[in-house]
């Protein structure tokens, strides 16, 4: 390839867009990688403290969209502290002062303020997407400020952030003649809704395909706005009154008969049952249907909704839905790729919603099945074996049984067969989480059959540091491992420091780390941050003899090219 | 469950013989000289959990101001993302109210809904003169006495009691202290807490901010200091 020109290259590598493909020809030679960086148009930072905006701006002068993940994954459960860090602040101004010509923005689990986005909004001419996911520290003013500025916007999508709802007008702050909106979702936002403004900011934004409500927008006004966006793809819903006359349901029908376009629902935060028969009609299109906000709707309606969805591909859903609904899922999704099942009794008492049975239905009868998070009461070794039998391609698999240290509730065993059945059918695993009684021979399982797996999530689990070394020695691709409230400690943290150069993150709460251990660790491998997060004013975490004996309740590791960070708060400490 | 004695002890009459290798685990770390202090959670069994429903859990000051522990108190489990939890406890508190007949919401057709039934959850937390805010679970209280105890372990320190120590209350309610509590409701006001029934002030709190008495209502003198040290003694 090196006589053609370097525009030919160029063009090539266009064709090339996953991230890691262009890391890959980026190594290949100095040519390439001079190409490659300066045509690099997404850009992912998967840890927004392993490298800077300067060096960022220095490699990658020219992209258009950028991916910022800020609070590790144990984040969204509270158990990292207010203040810990992740803030774009920093970031914005640094693009803002360079030529770069920003159109994207993608955050995750990163702390935004009002001033992030004022200063984001005026700053970038061709701003177009802003993508926040679990993000905080922002309100509507910052929304106003985005909505007003970015002239071609075309996604707004709030996906479960903490937002502070002034109950303002920001809906009326987008332009007043035709808007380029294409994604519109503010289904996380608390406060009321100006109907109004929703209303004419719809019938004037021709181009848009995806709209989630947030549960202010009642059924009538839902109704008029399908009426003005029949195109609608992509549909939350808010809620419903209780006693909605029927009416406005049979408006509501007539308005989604309409919309032939569309393929996902989600939303119906307070949802009346009687209502979500008006959906049926478009049923038999949906691809993506999230039902797991959907708290008021009982068994027999969930099922009834979907017994017409036959080519239902990805269906997030609580366990109210029961064993039985599962069998009718299983029966009638047979596109299925992703299911998710999440608690309603957060309580673990003695509602048994759904069980093993439930998961061995859905694995005998969904034979694209790749992705499943299934919270549980129970579980048996039997049932995970038979799953691991049905269903060899499993990409990602989260099964938390929600008492701790559960055992296998036929046998009494330790759920170490089943989950070993897992990784061992399942060649293609690159996400897993485990859960119930298990000890450190799941681990052995895990290190020995696991070979593609990238992030593991373990809690309350094992017996000695043998677990967690088998884990850190067997898994070459593992890049995020977040543990907690298990008895690994020193002796597996340290065992082998070069895996901390491969991996990208290393979570480990309430185990058996000690300041010691981890102080020897950052001398070791000064290419890491190793953070200690310690919330209790009253405990500081002294330098004295005792720190073999020391144990340290939080400590998150990242590796890093450019060292402590300067934005830590005073409860964490960074060795 | 409160303080490392009373974890102890609860968690040896309520745990099953399969999870004693557990107890020793957690125990480690709570014998440690230094004053570690382990994040307030224990292991939960299905003997602790209430049944569903029985939202009356008794006001149990009587009981070392223990509630009747909830598998949501152990933090951060079941692994939930807070943004879904908080939407259904909400969804359980409206349930539960409605229940009871109390006006949660305004069912009057005429005026824009008022949709801020935004329940219990975590709370921001921050006392005066102290730079760091705190989060507090609503949810894992279940009355104001049992509330004012976790503040005052979060904002007053532990002392670092062992077996059998109790903790001498603050009093943040009843006025005796130098500091009272106060919180911001939906409408952005700040009250007094205490006023309300319980569950009407989950249901409406948004944050909690602990002010000095002298701040609250104009009198001067503090012996905060006094009785933190007294206490700091008894480590």
């Amino acid at each position: 390839m090196n006589y053609f020109p370097d525009e030919v290259v160029e063009h090539v590598f266009d064709f090339v867009t996953s991230h890691k493909d262009r890391n890959s020809i980026s190594l290949v030679c100095k040519s390439w990688f001079k190409i490659e960086r300066y045509s690099r148009q997404n850009v992912f930072i998967g840890n927004c403290y392993s490298i800077n905006p300067e060096r960022l701006l220095r490699r990658f002068p020219c992209f258009k969209s950028l991916t910022l993940k800020g609070k590790p994954h144990f984040a969204d459960f509270n158990l990292v502290p207010h203040g810990w860090g992740g803030f774009v602040q920093p970031w914005i101004e640094a693009l803002a002062r360079s030529r770069v010509g920003l159109e994207e923005l993608r955050l995750k689990r990163m702390v935004v303020t009002d001033e992030s986005l004022e200063l984001l909004s005026r700053s970038f001419v061709n701003f177009k997407s802003l993508v926040l996911v679990s993000c905080e520290g922002f309100s509507t003013d910052g929304l106003a400020s985005i909505a007003s500025n970015c002239r071609h916007l075309r996604d707004l999508d709030l996906q479960e952030n903490e937002i502070d709802d002034h109950r303002g007008q920001w809906l009326s702050c987008f332009p007043e003649a035709y808007t380029s909106l294409v994604t519109l979702n503010f289904a996380c936002l608390e406060g009321e809704t100006n109907l109004v403004a929703l209303e004419r900011l719809v019938a004037r934004s021709p181009n848009l395909r995806s709209l989630k409500l947030n549960r202010a927008v009642p059924l009538d006004a839902l109704a008029r706005l399908m009426a003005c966006a029949p195109q609608i793809v992509d549909l939350g819903v808010g809620s419903y009154e209780d006693e909605q006359d029927s009416e406005s349901c049979l408006k509501l029908q007539a308005a989604i008969r309409k919309c032939t376009s569309l393929r996902s629902l989600s939303g119906f935060l307070e949802a009346a049952p009687h209502c979500l028969s008006a959906f049926h009609p478009v049923c038999h299109n949906l691809t993506y249907l999230n039902l797991s906000y959907a708290a008021e709707i009982n068994g027999s309606h969930l099922i009834r909704l979907i017994e017409h969805c036959k080519k239902l591909q990805r269906l997030w859903i609580l366990d109210s839905i029961g064993d039985k609904g599962l069998e009718v899922v299983a029966s009638t999704c047979k596109e299925l790729q992703e299911l998710r099942v999440f608690p309603t009794d957060l309580q673990g008492g003695g509602n048994t919603a759904v069980t093993e049975d439930g998961l061995v239905a859905i694995s005998a009868g969904c034979p694209k099945l790749h992705s499943i998070l299934y919270f549980c009461q129970q579980m048996t070794n039997a049932a995970l074996i038979t799953v691991a039998k049905n269903c060899p391609n499993f990409i990602r698999f989260r099964l938390c049984i929600l008492e701790p240290h559960k055992p296998d509730h036929v046998t009494s065993q330790p759920l170490d067969e089943g989950f070993g059945a897992i990784v061992q059918a399942c060649k293609n695993l690159k996400r897993l989480s485990v859960s119930g009684l298990l000890t450190d021979q799941v681990f052995l399982y895990i290190g020995m059959f696991a070979t593609q797996l990238e992030m593991l999530s373990i809690a309350f689990a094992g017996d000695t540091d043998k677990g967690m070394l088998y884990v850190l020695n067997g898994c070459k691709k593992m890049r995020k491992l977040e543990i907690r409230d298990s008895p690994f400690g020193d002796t597996a943290l340290l065992a082998d420091v070069n895996k901390y150069v491969t991996m990208r993150s290393l979570w480990m709460s309430s185990c058996e780390v000690t300041l010691g251990g981890c102080k020897r660790l950052a001398q070791k491998a000064p290419w890491l941050n190793v953070e200690i997060i310690n919330e209790n004013d009253n405990n500081r975490m002294e330098e004295n003899g005792y720190e073999g004996r020391q144990k340290v309740d939080k400590m998150y590791l990242y590796r890093t090219v450019v060292g402590t960070r300067v934005d830590a708060p005073p409860f964490v400490w960074i060795l | 469950m409160r303080g490392g004695g009373s974890e102890l002890e609860l968690g040896k009459s309520n745990l099953l013989p399969a999870e004693n290798e557990l107890e020793l685990g957690l125990g480690l770390g709570l014998s440690l000289g230094s004053g570690a202090w382990r994040e307030r959670g224990r292991i939960l069994t299905a003997k602790d959990f209430p049944s569903v429903g029985s939202k009356r859990a008794a006001d149990s000051s009587s009981h070392q101001g223990a509630s009747p522990p909830r598998s949501s108190q152990v933090v951060g489990w079941p692994p939930v993302g807070s943004h879904r939890m908080n939407s259904l406890v909400n969804h359980q508190a409206v349930k539960a109210a409605k229940a009871e007949g109390e006006e949660v919401k305004q069912k009057n057709k005429d005026e824009p809904k008022d949709v801020s039934v935004h329940g219990s959850g975590f709370v921001k937390v921050n006392k005066d003169g102290v730079g760091i805010g705190r989060k507090v679970d609503m949810r894992a209280h279940s009355s104001y006495e049992n509330l004012a105890q976790t503040l005052e372990e979060m904002f007053f320190g532990m002392t670092g009691a062992t077996c059998g120590e109790k903790v001498r209350p603050l009093r943040l309610l009843d006025g005796s202290s130098e500091f009272v509590l106060t919180y911001e409701d939906k409408e952005g006001d700040w009250m007094l807490v205490g006023d309300v029934p319980w569950r009407m002030f989950i249901t409406s709190v948004k944050r909690l901010r602990i002010m000095g008495t002298s701040e609250a209502n104009g009198l001067a003198p503090r012996h905060q200091e006094e009785k933190d040290r007294q206490r700091n003694n008894l480590a």
